[in-house]
C-alpha cells in the first residue's frame, strides 16, 4: 500500500532519487548526494537550459502571502513546466512534515504561463490619466532613467519623507527580493516608514499595550490530551492551508489528542467542517461583548485565578491599578457595572449584542474554567474591524483571567505561533527617516500629509509629517486600489498626479493597482530566479527550500535585485547597494552565514541537490519565560507585566483627537465601533463583511482560471435573508452601500449567521471608472471605508453595512 | 476478473477533509485538464438552519462537510457495461477500470451511466476521459498525485482488501449514491457530521463547482 507508510521513491526514467533522500531530508546532507541528478547543477546559473529532451526536476517555492512557503517540484521539459509536484520527500505519515502545496501552488503552472503576464517595461501614455490603463512599451533604459530621475527630483523638491515604499505582500518569501527596494531607498536618503499591516495592525497595537508586542502565541503542538481549544475569528483551514501550516498541525493534534474545539465566528468556516468542531455563530464585530459576558460569569462565580492576576497583571482590580488611574477604572469594576457606564456586563447583556443565547455564554464560561489546560486564541478576523484593537485586547484578557498562560497546552489569546529556521535576508540597512505613519493612512497622507500629527493620525517619531506623499515605489503589491479601501474614493486621490507625482510598479500582471502607475516594470516570479526561503511565518516546521530558476527569464522580464542595482548605478550608490555582489552571491553568502550559526544545515551544494531541507519544529509555549520568572524576565511593557490596564492607552484617551464614536480605553471594554450593527438602516439593513478564501491568496492567483472554477466567487447569505429577496444560489446580485456597488453570485447557505452577508476578499476590481463604476469583479474594497480605526489607525475592512438585491433578469 | 487480481482502490477520510481541493487541482495539473474537466471532485454537503429564539438570539443546527471522490474503479462498473464498443475494461491484475482512447467513439453512454458522474467527454478530442488512478506512476511505485497532494493525509490508494481490513467497509455517505449499484472500490472513514447515502436533510452546496 502506498501513501500512508514510508513511500519509496524509485528510479523513474531520466532522473534518480534514491531512498537515501528520505533520511537526508531529516539530517545534514551527505556527499553521496553529489552523484544524484535531483537538480541540474547547471540550473544554478540563470539562463542555463537543459540540452537533453529528458524531463528534469527543478525545485522552487511558492512565494505569496498565505503564511506558508511550500515546496514546488517542477517537472520541466524543453524549458516548459510539464507538471508540478510538491514535497514528497521523506515520510507521508500523518504527523510528519511535508511542505505540501495547497490548491493554489498546485495550479501555479498555468499562472506562470498565463499569456496576460507582463513582458516589457511600459509607460503611461501621455495625455491619459491614471486608472485608464493606457500603456505603451518602452525600453529598459528609458524606464530606469525615468524612475531614477523622479527619485532624485522628488527628493530634492519635497524631502525624504515624501518618498514611500508601498505596502505589498505579493512576494513574501525568498530572502533577497523582499528588501531590495528598501535597501535602495535607504541608501539614497530614506523614506517614510509605515507601521501596521493590512493583516494585523489592530492586534499588533493591542498586543503592544498588553504584552509589549507580537502577534503570535503558542504553537498548536503544545496541546494536551482531551483539552479545550477556543478559536475567536480564526479559521486555520481557510487561512493556513500550507502543508506544514497551522491547519496541518492542528489537524494532527485534533485527531491524536482528542481535543474539544469551539469556533466562535459569524461563519461556519472550513475549520468547523471536520474533526468535530462546535460552531458558535456570533454577530460580526461583537466578540468583545462575548468576552465581557464570559468575564462576568468568571468573576461573579469566583472562577478567576486571583493569584495569577495579582502576580502577573496590572489593572484587573482596583488594588492593582497604577497610581495614575482614576478610581473604578479597573477591568473588574467595568465588568461588574461599577465603572463609568454603570452597566453590568451580564451574559444577558452580552446575548442581546452577540445574538448568542445567554445559556450558551454561561456554559461556555464554565467550560473554559473547567478545562485545564485551555488554549484560547484569535485569528485576524475579529480584529480587522472598526473596533479591532479593543476587541483583540478583550480576547487576550480571557486566558489572563483564567491564569491559562505560560504552561503546556495554553496560549495567551493571540494567534497560534510557529517555530522557524533562522535565515537572514538582504540587509535593508538603516532608514535615515525616523518618522512613522500608520500604513493605512497613505491615501490621507497623499491628500493632506502635513495635517497628519501624532495626536490625530498616530504619527510616530515626529509631531507631524513634514510632507505629503509624492512618490510611491510599488513592488509586488495590489494595495494601491484592489486591496485598499473605498476604491472609488482612492481612485480620485490617485488619478490626480499633482498630488502623488510619481508611481512605479513592478508586477507580473496588469492588476488594478498597476493601472495607476506611471511606469510598469515586468517582474520575474520567485520560481524564475534562484531563491532560498525558510518556512513561512505561519509554517510550523523548520525548513528551507533551495529554489532554482525553472527556466531562463522570458521576454524582457527582470528581477527586482537587478532593477534596483541598475537604479543604484544611476543614483550614484552602485557599490554601496551591490557591494560588488550579484543576487546569487548574496543568496550564497546569506546561506553560509545561517549555516555558521546552525551547523545542522546541509552544505550549499547538498541543499541545492536536495531541494527541501526540513526537520521537526520546536514546541513553543508563549510567555513561558515571563511566567516562570516575572522578575528576571519582565515583559517589554511600561509595568513589566501583562497590562489589563494600560497607562499609555489612558494617555492617548486623554490627549488624542478622537471623534465621539471612537473609543480608546485603558482597559479592554466592549465597543461596537463605527458603522456597526447599531448603524444599520432601512436603506442598508445588512452587515457586509469579508473573509480570506481558498481560491486565491489575497489578490494573488485570483486571475488563475482553474482556481476560479474550483472555488467560485460568491456572496454567502443565509436563507432567512435570501428568501424575502427572492434570492437563490447562483443568482447574480448587486451588493451596495454609500461607497459603491459590486456584482457577485449568490451562495445561499445556513453556514452564515442571519443579518450578515460575506464575500471573499482579493478578487480583482473590474469597473468602468469613467462610467457607473459598478464593479463586476466583485472586489470587496468597492464597499469598504477609508475611515481608520481609532488606535492603530488601521483598515476596518470587515466592518461595513449595505444592502443586497437580486439583479433583475439575471 | 482474474483469480489473482488484487483490486486497488481509494481510501478517503471524511473526518479529516477540510475541502481544500488540493487533490482536485493536483490531478488537474498532472493530467493537464481543461477548465471544465475534473477527474477528482470535492463535494460540499451542507444543511441545517437557524431558528429565531424570540429574544434576539439564534439557535442553529447547521452543518457542513466535504467528500472527495475520483473514479472508484468499481467491481460492477456501470461505465463498462454501458460502453457501446468495448472501450472500457477492468484490469485483470489490479482491477482498475480504464478507457482505451483508441477504441472509444465518444458515444457518451458511460458519461450517462455512471452514478458518480465520473467519465467526462473531452470536447476537443470527443472521447470519454476519467481518472485512471495515475496508472503510469504505479510502475515507479508512486501513488496517484491526489494522494500525494492531500494536506491532511486524508487519501490513500492501494490494496482494497488491506484498506478494508484497516478502515472497515463503508463506502456510503451523502451525497454519494448507493454503493450497492456499482460496488465502488472505495473505503470511507466517516466524520462526526456525515449523513447516510440518500439523506435529504442537506444539500450539495457547491453544485456549480462540480464539473
Amino acid at each position: 500500500m502506498t501513501g500512508q507508510d514510508e513511500v519509496k521513491r524509485l528510479s523513474r526514467r531520466s532522473f534518480v532519487k534514491t531512498t537515501a533522500l528520505a533520511t537526508l531530508a531529516a539530517s545534514a546532507g551527505s556527499s553521496a548526494l553529489a552523484s544524484l541528478y535531483g537538480c541540474d547543477p547547471e540550473a544554478e546559473t540563470p539562463g542555463a537550459s537543459t540540452s537533453s529532451v529528458d524531463e528534469k526536476i527543478v525545485w522552487g517555492h511558492c512565494a505569496v502571502n498565505c503564511g506558508s512557503t511550500c515546496a514546488l517540484q517542477f517537472h520541466v521539459r524543453d524549458d516548459e513546466i510539464v507538471y508540478t509536484e510538491s514535497d514528497n520527500l521523506g515520510s507521508a505519515e500523518f504527523g510528519d512534515p511535508q511542505l505540501r502545496a495547497c490548491l493554489r501552488g498546485r495550479s501555479i503552472r498555468r499562472w506562470l504561463s498565463d499569456p496576460d503576464r507582463l513582458k516589457y517595461p511600459m509607460r503611461r501614455v501621455a495625455g491619459t490619466r491614471r486608472g485608464e490603463g493606457q500603456y505603451e512599451q518602452i525600453s529598459w533604459e528609458e524606464a530606469l532613467d525615468t524612475i531614477a530621475g523622479e527619485m532624485k527630483r522628488i527628493r530634492e523638491t519635497y524631502g525624504n519623507e515624501a518618498m514611500t515604499i508601498h505596502y505589498a505582500s505579493g512576494i513574501t518569501s525568498g530572502n533577497v527580493n523582499t528588501s531590495a527596494v528598501d535597501r535602495l531607498m535607504n541608501l539614497t536618503g530614506g523614506y517614510l516608514n509605515y507601521y501596521g499591516s493590512y493583516s494585523s495592525a489592530h492586534i499588533a497595537a493591542a498586543s503592544t499595550y498588553t504584552y509589549g508586542g507580537g502577534n503570535y502565541g503558542s504553537t498548536f503542538t503544545t496541546l494536551q490530551n482531551g483539552q479545550l481549544v477556543v478559536l475567536f475569528g480564526n479559521s486555520p483551514s481557510d487561512t493556513r492551508m500550507g502543508g506544514v501550516g497551522h491547519t496541518y498541525d492542528f489537524s494532527v493534534m485534533r485527531e491524536t489528542k482528542n481535543l474539544r474545539v469551539i469556533l466562535i465566528d459569524y461563519r461556519l468556516s472550513e475549520t468547523a467542517t471536520a474533526q468535530n468542531c462546535e460552531w458558535i455563530p456570533i454577530r460580526p464585530g461583537t466578540d468583545g461583548a462575548l468576552v465581557a459576558g464570559i468575564a462576568h460569569v468568571l468573576i461573579t462565580e469566583n472562577l478567576v485565578d486571583e493569584d495569577f492576576l495579582a502576580k502577573y497583571c496590572v489593572g484587573y482590580d482596583e488594588d492593582s491599578l497604577p497610581e495614575s488611574a482614576v478610581p473604578n477604572s479597573s477591568y473588574k469594576s467595568y465588568i461588574l457595572g461599577m465603572g463609568k457606564d454603570a452597566t453590568a456586563k451580564t451574559p444577558a447583556w452580552a446575548a442581546k449584542i452577540t445574538q448568542i443565547p445567554e445559556k450558551r455564554i454561561i456554559d461556555l464560561a464554565h467550560e473554559m474554567a473547567e478545562s485545564d489546560p485551555v488554549y484560547i486564541c484569535q485569528g485576524y478576523g475579529s480584529q480587522r474591524h472598526s473596533n479591532g484593537e479593543i476587541t483583540a485586547r478583550s480576547i487576550m484578557v480571557l486566558p489572563q483571567l483564567l491564569g491559562q498562560i505560560g504552561r503546556d497546552g495554553t496560549n495567551d489569546g493571540r494567534r497560534e505561533g510557529n517555530s522557524a529556521i533562522s535565515l537572514g535576508s538582504l540587509p535593508a540597512g538603516d532608514n535615515p527617516v525616523k518618522t512613522r505613519l500608520p500604513t493605512f493612512l497613505w491615501t490621507e497622507a497623499i491628500k493632506n500629509g502635513e495635517k497628519l500629527t501624532s495626536l490625530n493620525a498616530g504619527v510616530q517619531g515626529a509631531e507631524k509629517l513634514s510632507s505629503s506623499i509624492k512618490f510611491i515605489w510599488n513592488y509586488a503589491g495590489n494595495t494601491l486600489t484592489n486591496q485598499h479601501s473605498d476604491i472609488n474614493a482612492t481612485h480620485e486621490i490617485l488619478r490626480d498626479d499633482s498630488l502623488c507625482e510619481f508611481i512605479v510598479t513592478s508586477e507580473l500582471f496588469m492588476t488594478d493597482s498597476a493601472k495607476y502607475s506611471d511606469i510598469i516594470l515586468p517582474d520575474l516570479t520567485m520560481q524564475e530566479q534562484l531563491s532560498l526561503s525558510k518556512d513561512g511565518y505561519a509554517d510550523d516546521a523548520e525548513a528551507l527550500i533551495f529554489g532554482q530558476p525553472v527556466y531562463a527569464p522570458k521576454f524582457e522580464r527582470r528581477g527586482i535585485y537587478q532593477v534596483c542595482s541598475d537604479l543604484a548605478e544611476r543614483l550614484g550608490v552602485s557599490e554601496a547597494f551591490t557591494e560588488g555582489k550579484s543576487r546569487e552571491d548574496w543568496t550564497r553568502e546569506l546561506y553560509e552565514a545561517a549555516r555558521e550559526k546552525d551547523p545542522d544545515l546541509p552544505t550549499w551544494e547538498d541543499g541545492l541537490a536536495l531541494g527541501v531541507y526540513k526537520r521537526k519544529p520546536k514546541v513553543i509555549v508563549s510567555l513561558k519565560a515571563f511566567i516562570d520568572d516575572p522578575e528576571a524576565k519582565p515583559l517589554p511593557t511600561e509595568s513589566g507585566k501583562i497590562q489589563i490596564y494600560s497607562e499609555k492607552l489612558a494617555e492617548f484617551a486623554r490627549t488624542w483627537e478622537l471623534e465621539p464614536d471612537e473609543l480608546v480605553s485603558p482597559i479592554p471594554e466592549y465597543d461596537p465601533g463605527f458603522e456597526s450593527y447599531l448603524n444599520l438602516t432601512e436603506e442598508y439593513p445588512l452587515i457586509v463583511t469579508g473573509f480570506h478564501y481558498k481560491g486565491h491568496t489575497h489578490s494573488s492567483y485570483a486571475n488563475n482560471k482553474v482556481l476560479e472554477q474550483a472555488a467560485r466567487h460568491q456572496l454567502w447569505i443565509n436563507p432567512i435573508d435570501a428568501e424575502p429577496r427572492g434570492i437563490k444560489t447562483g443568482d447574480q446580485l448587486r451588493v451596495f452601500n454609500a461607497r459603491g456597488e459590486i456584482r457577485i453570485e449568490a451562495k445561499v447557505t445556513p453556514r452564515i449567521i442571519p443579518g450578515a452577508v460575506a464575500l471573499p476578499q482579493g478578487r480583482w476590481h473590474n469597473a468602468d471608472m469613467a462610467g457607473d463604476k459598478v464593479d463586476f469583479g466583485g472586489c470587496i474594497n468597492t464597499l469598504t471605508t477609508l475611515r481608520p480605526s481609532p488606535l492603530a489607525k488601521a483598515n476596518p475592512q470587515h466592518t461595513n453595512i449595505g444592502q443586497v438585491e437580486k439583479v433583475n433578469g439575471a | 476478473m482474474g483469480p489473482n487480481m488484487t483490486q486497488l482502490g481509494f481510501f478517503f477520510d471524511n473526518n479529516r477533509c477540510t475541502g481544500c481541493k488540493a487533490c482536485q487541482l493536483a490531478c488537474k495539473d498532472y493530467k493537464d485538464l481543461s477548465i471544465e474537466t475534473n477527474f477528482r471532485r470535492v463535494f460540499d454537503y451542507e444543511g441545517g438552519a437557524f431558528t429565531d429564539n424570540g429574544d434576539g438570539t439564534w439557535a442553529t443546527n447547521s452543518f457542513a462537510y466535504h467528500v472527495s471522490v475520483a473514479c472508484n474503479h468499481c467491481a460492477m462498473p456501470a461505465c463498462l457495461a454501458a460502453c457501446a464498443v468495448g472501450a472500457i475494461s477492468k484490469d485483470v491484475d489490479n482491477g482498475l477500470v480504464l478507457i482505451d482512447s483508441a477504441i472509444c467513439i465518444g458515444c457518451g453512454n458511460c458519461v450517462t451511466a455512471c452514478p458518480y458522474s465520473v467519465p467526462k467527454m473531452n470536447t476537443e478530442t470527443t472521447i470519454a476521459v476519467k481518472c485512471d488512478a495515475c496508472v503510469d506512476r504505479q510502475a515507479d511505485n508512486m501513488p496517484p498525485v491526489c494522494v500525494d497532494a492531500c494536506q491532511m493525509r486524508a487519501l490513500l490508494f492501494g490494496d482494497l482488501d488491506e484498506l478494508r481490513s484497516t478502515y472497515g467497509n463503508t463506502s456510503a455517505i451523502a451525497p454519494l449514491p448507493d454503493p450497492t449499484m456499482t460496488e465502488p472500490s472505495l473505503v470511507i472513514k466517516k466524520g462526526s457530521y456525515a449523513k447516510e447515502t440518500g439523506d435529504n436533510s442537506g444539500f450539495i452546496g457547491n453544485e456549480a463547482e462540480l464539473v
